[in-house]
């Protein structure tokens, strides 16, 4: 046992196991087809908590050796600007209805859980965690830093939300006669981020394409409002 | 690699200078990555070399969020006390999201396309 502890320390060993456990969570979920409770962000977080549990090394341990992939993250949400920036074009055909649907619905994302967190009796930085959910993860997470939430928690409340929003879109687009396929593309992108991106592309080229329009803008409208809307709603 | 990565790095150091300078309450990355948007605008395209860095960057974006979900962990008990009403109050709020964009947005665009039809009319 005195072997492993060592080993437990060695800053590569969470790198390697993180990156096992991630590739191994990946191919499960290509193995299922996508199935989206199989998300390989959610295995790869419950098999890796799983490991800690077992072998009884704390989450400081794990945290000091994987740092340099958590490092990567800043760099990463930057690079979404290209992405974003080649998602513009599509943008300039329906300014209008496009930029009042993106307002609205940051809004309502937001306050949506400020309101049915306190009608729960969640925590003020339960909340805060929450707020941002359903942006993308890497923008969630920096903006539940930046409020004072705790990342971890956003982090899996965004998995959460992208999975429900995939599931639930097309039966609630049914019901309620949502047909137009470019609003029910930005709907899913807007309210689920990546994990809704990838269910507007089995829609249609068209929805998918402004899922990742919505999913862009998202982040940046939320991160803009966010502080307002706190300190209107706190203030 | 190393240039694409550079510009990158460069954005997200600029983010957060300008976050200090003007006290902003936007996390830095958001301010990178409007910023390096903004260079894209004003160069009318994407430098293929930045391209290839964020490519790569973007690839294998879901493991990046790991080390930090795994800090689950360390929310056993709050999970256990009040996990149910954190589910509930994400796949509400979600549901609501979803279903009024997607009312808004169709709103809009069935009303604007009539007024084009009543413009072609004319």
């Amino acid at each position: 046992m005195n072997e492993f502890l060592k080993l437990a320390q060695y800053p590569a060993t969470w790198i390697a196991v993180t990156g096992v456990v991630y590739l191994l969570a990946d191919k499960l979920y290509r193995l299922s087809r996508y199935f989206p409770l199989l998300n390989p962000v959610l295995v790869s977080v419950l098999l890796l908590i799983a490991i800690l549990k077992i072998t009884g090394v704390s989450y400081a341990t794990y945290f000091a050796g994987a740092k340099p992939i958590h490092l990567l993250l800043g760099p990463a949400t930057v690079a979404l600007a290209i992405p974003l920036y080649l998602n513009l074009a599509k943008m300039k055909q329906y300014f209008i209805p496009v930029s009042i649907a993106l307002l609205v619905g940051a809004s309502v994302g937001i306050v949506s859980v400020f309101i049915l967190g306190q009608w729960f009796g969640l925590s003020p930085m339960t909340i805060l965690s929450f707020a941002p959910k359903s942006c993308t993860t890497p923008i969630a997470m920096a903006l539940s830093q930046e409020h004072g939430g705790l990342p971890a928690l956003t982090a899996n409340a965004v998995i959460v939300a992208g999975i429900a929003g995939a599931a639930m879109a097309v039966p609630l687009f049914r019901l309620f006669r949502i047909q137009h396929e470019v609003a029910q593309g930005f709907a899913l992108g807007l309210a689920s981020h990546g994990v809704g991106t990838a269910r507007a592309f089995q829609i249609s080229d068209t929805a998918g394409a402004f899922a990742g329009l919505a999913m862009g803008f998202n982040g940046v409208v939320t991160a803009l409002i966010l502080p307002v809307l706190l300190a209107t709603w706190y203030g | 690699m190393l240039y694409g990565l550079s510009v990158v790095f460069l954005a997200l150091v600029s983010g957060e200078f300008l976050r200090q300078l003007f006290q902003l309450p936007i996390p830095a990355v958001v301010i990178g990555m409007l910023l390096l948007t903004a260079w894209c605008i004003v160069r009318r395209g994407v430098e293929p070399r930045v391209a290839y860095a964020s490519e790569g960057l973007l690839r294998y974006l879901g493991i990046l969020f790991v080390p930090a979900g795994v800090g689950l962990i360390e929310l056993g008990d709050k999970l256990k006390s009040q996990g149910i009403a954190m589910l509930l109050t994400i796949l509400i709020s979600t549901m609501v999201t979803l279903l009024v964009t997607g009312v808004v947005l169709q709103f809009l665009l069935l009303r604007r396309k009539e007024k084009l039809n009543q413009r072609a009319a004319k």
